[in-house]
């Protein structure tokens, strides 16, 4: 069997980046709830604040470690797999993953380490410096990170070069045409996705009693946030899309399924690509919806693919398949809202048993979601790694044989496989603990140092 | 000429940056190392003396390969695949130690899973990098841009060597500095542990400074040619004070943070050793810092940001430390 490097790297690309992703997802929105409720303690000083505070920051530090640790193999992946795109590329876009880790890495690190272990060593108010510092650098981290990729989709303020890339105008560059979507459609839709889950474990404890005040508070908030957000996360999905039409054509039409270029193009809902026929079979429309959604009027015009050289053409199936999925989630999670405001109009929103445990349920919903996004973002931008101007199979390092990366790969998943279900495990026992009882004891004396783990046993101590 | 001025900036930042990763990531990785070793009932402290520091001194390691990647790109396009598989182990290694903190207070045969993952980790890490090391001294075949060897070109005798030397030499830095935050029998046991891996460290600078000369006569050149030889006899001379010194001090000599910077010491002179040996080379044999560079523009956009923001996060990483200054004590629960 021929082991294809090019394929083998794709794989183990997807592979680190679809885990890591998973983690930004939920500490972005964490970061900055985590910012509000210390804010909320720091302000009323209230108790049950600084508790519920606590169990979020608990939490928040293991998915932080997990984020880290499967970052840092993100930039060397540049490196090892893809050292012609790097060379090529990184006149543009290597100040900007700098800057990244200038303006947000270490922020987030430094204050970190003061926000988890710094409570009792520091004021007050530089306690809540530290979260909102933290915050503050995953949204600098979703800023550089977005800009490298936008660019990556929709390339400007550069010239091309024997075959490289050389900046021309910084500005244009980061501030490419699809980066303010993608920012603020990706940042709503980590939000989103962390309100999703902080409504599901609000649902957990109220339903395990012990902690439901708590749970009751958490749910509120949740509610009242998605109310607004989940709304305007398909509304900038929605000028995505427009965007998308605009620079990335080709995308768009895997997206609609649309092999035909047309006027009055019906939304094409489901059906099975046929790329040999180059049509939809089986294809579910809707007349007409196709144009108003995309154009925003009836008479619009949708190019299809055949517009497009075939290796040219990202594969239909799954940018069609993905793109339907992320959508149905987000009407799913409307519809979630929508139920929870009939209940609470009906005031039966924390007694009503099968709608928390929906919420629990819908949790991770989130999570899907973002990884179907990416999917249809990524696979849609293919055969490109800079859209229109370089090839992914040219992007690949030429040292690497099948074997080399066959091995690395194999490597990769059997780490994650440990180290993403050990996590959960984790998270998960600390959700069950639910908020501790615990009080702000007064700053105490002197250098006090972060020491024994109180969660554990004498064993915990021993250190085995 | 405004291009030449630019590359020397940034090749002077990226080789403190680089040379700090090695100090302050050096020690937590030696921590982790020594952690396996230390007595069981004081490993919890062992680990805990880095958790708040360890993700920001980690933070480095990110700097020092986007830098590379954004002043010499050509440079990071040969070399991090020319060590495919040193770079892989690194960073597997480096998800077991750094997700071991949080992962501790599972049931307890997790708990040992990620305890023995943590200093398995750092250990192995600290090995990786010194392997790289090693690939980097000997140098890469390459062809046009590309790295032309396979990914199997970095394992040698010599890389194993420099491997091992430099986890002696992180060991030593941990050492140090569980030497300046503990007190008692685990201060004891560290400085029992700091002289062996002192012996380590030295049996490894003596081999790389007689093997790199006879294996490469470009390097023996700079080192025993006429006239510069002079200026260079101090190097190693120095070395050899440095690392009096620092044995005296494992030994009690000059407070607790003695140890430490002797160890801080010795890795300057290793470094500033290896520089000599390949200015103003950044692949060894094919590009010379001024070959590698990237855009005078990229340089420039660079450089504005990073003059700003390199003192601020100096400051605040210097401040964290000062919060969590002093010797450990043991009132204060993890977080
Ligand atoms: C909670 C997650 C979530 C939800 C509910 C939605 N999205 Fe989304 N979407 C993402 C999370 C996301 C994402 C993962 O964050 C992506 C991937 C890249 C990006 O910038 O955002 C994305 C990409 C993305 C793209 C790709 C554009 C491109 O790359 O060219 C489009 C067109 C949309 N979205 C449109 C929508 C629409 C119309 C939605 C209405 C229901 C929607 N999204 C809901
Ligand atoms: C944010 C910065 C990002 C950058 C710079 C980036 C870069 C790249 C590069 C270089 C490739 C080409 C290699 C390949 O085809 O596999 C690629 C493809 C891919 N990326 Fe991204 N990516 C980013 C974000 C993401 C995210 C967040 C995901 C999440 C799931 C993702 C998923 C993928 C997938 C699935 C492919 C494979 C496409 C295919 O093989 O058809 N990417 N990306
Ligand atoms: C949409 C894509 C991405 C977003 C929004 C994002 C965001 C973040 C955030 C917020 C963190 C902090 C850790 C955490 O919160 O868990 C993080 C960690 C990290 N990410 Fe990503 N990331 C993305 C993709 C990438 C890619 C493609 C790379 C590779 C260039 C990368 C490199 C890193 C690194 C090195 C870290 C570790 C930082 C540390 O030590 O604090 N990320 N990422």
């Amino acid at each position: 069997m021929h082991l294809d490097p090019l394929l083998l790297s794709r794989i183990q690309w997807a592979w680190v980046i679809g885990w890591h992703i998973l983690l930004p997802a939920f500490t972005v929105g964490l970061a900055s709830y985590i910012a509000v409720l210390e804010g909320l303690f720091f302000f009323t000083g209230q108790e049950h604040w600084f508790r519920i505070s606590r169990f979020w920051t608990r939490i928040f530090s293991v998915s932080f470690a997990m984020g880290v640790v499967s970052g840092i193999i993100m930039p060397f992946q540049f490196g090892t797999n893809w050292s012609r795109f790097s060379d090529a590329a990184a006149n543009v876009i290597s100040p900007m993953l700098a800057y990244e880790d200038l303006m947000a890495f270490f922020l987030e690190a430094t204050f970190l380490g003061v926000l988890l272990f710094g409570r009792h060593l520091v004021p007050r108010w530089t306690h809540f410096l530290a979260a909102c510092m933290v915050a503050v650098g995953t949204l600098f981290s979703s800023f550089w990170i977005l800009s490298v990729n936008s660019w990556m989709q929709t390339p400007a303020g550069f010239e091309v070069r024997d075959g490289r890339f050389f900046p021309t105008d910084w500005i244009a560059a980061i501030f490419n045409p699809s980066f303010p979507y993608r920012l603020t459609h990706n940042v709503s839709a980590f939000y989103v996705t962390t309100a999703f889950v902080v409504l599901g474990v609000s649902a957990y404890l109220i339903r395990g009693r012990t902690h439901a005040a708590d749970g009751e508070r958490t749910m509120r908030m949740a509610l009242g946030f998605l109310t607004l957000f989940v709304p305007l996360q398909i509304v900038l999905g929605d000028m995505h899309g427009l965007n998308t039409r605009e620079y990335q054509p080709a995308k768009l039409a895997a997206i609609e399924g649309r092999y035909d270029t047309a006027r009055q193009a019906p939304l094409t809902l489901f059906g099975i690509p046929n790329a040999a026929a180059e049509r939809m079979d089986y294809a579910v429309e809707v007349p007409w919806l196709g144009s108003l959604i995309l154009t925003h009027s009836l008479d619009g015009q949708i190019k299809g693919l055949k517009e497009f050289p075939p290796d040219q053409r990202p594969p239909v199936g799954i940018v069609f398949y993905a793109f339907r999925i992320m959508v149905g989630i987000g009407f799913l999670m409307l519809g979630v809202i929508a139920l929870a405001w009939w209940l609470r109009w009906h005031g039966r929103l924390f007694q009503t048993e099968w709608f928390l445990q929906v919420c629990q349920w819908t949790a991770p919903l989130g999570f899907v979601a973002v990884l179907a996004g990416w999917t249809t973002t990524e696979v849609g931008r293919q055969p490109w790694t800079v859209y229109g101007l370089m090839r992914t199979e040219h992007s690949v390092s030429p040292s690497l044989t099948g074997p080399d990366v066959l091995w690395s790969l194999l490597a990769y998943v059997v780490v994650y496989l440990l180290m993403y279900p050990a996590g959960i495990a984790v998270m998960a026992r600390m959700v069950r603990q639910g908020p501790r009882e615990e009080v702000m004891t007064p700053r105490p004396s002197e250098a006090l140092q972060p020491s024994l783990p109180i969660a554990g046993s004498a064993a915990a101590v021993s250190g085995e | 000429m405004a291009l030449l001025d630019l590359v020397l900036i940034w090749t002077a930042i990226i080789a403190v940056g680089v040379f700090l990763y090695v100090l302050l990531d050096g020690f937590d990785l030696g921590v982790g190392m020594l952690y396996g070793f230390a007595p069981p009932d004081q490993r919890a402290f062992v680990m805990n003396s880095i958790a708040p520091i360890w993700d920001g001194n980690e933070t480095w390691l990110i700097l020092g390969g986007v830098a590379l990647l954004a002043v010499f790109p050509v440079a990071f396009s040969i070399i991090i695949p020319a060590v495919y598989f040193p770079v892989l182990l690194m960073l597997l290694a480096l998800v077991f130690r750094g997700v071991a903190f949080e992962f501790r207070f599972e049931h307890a045969m997790a708990r040992r899973f990620w305890s023995r993952g943590f200093c398995v980790g750092s250990s192995i890490a600290a090995f990786a990098q010194g392997a790289i090391l090693g690939a980097f001294i000997q140098g890469f075949s390459v062809q046009g841009r590309d790295f032309s060897g396979t990914s199997w070109d970095w394992l040698t005798p010599f890389s194993v060597l420099t491997g091992l030397g430099l986890m002696c030499g992180y060991a030593l830095l941990g050492a140090g500095w569980l030497i300046m935050k503990t007190e008692g029998p685990l201060q004891a046991w560290a400085r029992q542990a700091g002289r062996v891996c002192l012996g380590g460290v030295l049996l490894a600078i003596l081999a790389v400074s007689i093997w790199t000369p006879l294996a490469d006569a470009a390097i023996a050149q700079r080192w025993f040619g006429w006239p510069h030889m002079l200026l260079l006899v101090p190097v190693p001379l120095l070395t050899a004070a440095v690392a009096y010194a620092a044995w005296r001090a494992l030994g009690g000599w000059g407070g607790d943070a003695a140890p430490f910077l002797s160890g801080i010491g010795l890795f300057l002179l290793s470094y500033l050793g290896i520089a000599i040996s390949f200015w103003p080379m950044i692949v060894p044999g094919h590009f010379t810092l001024w070959q590698a560079a990237s855009s005078e523009g990229t340089q420039a956009f660079l450089l504005v940001g990073t003059l700003l923001l390199l003192p601020v996060i100096l400051m605040y990483t210097a401040w964290s430390y000062w919060v969590f200054r002093g010797k450990m004590r043991a009132d204060i629960g993890y977080h």
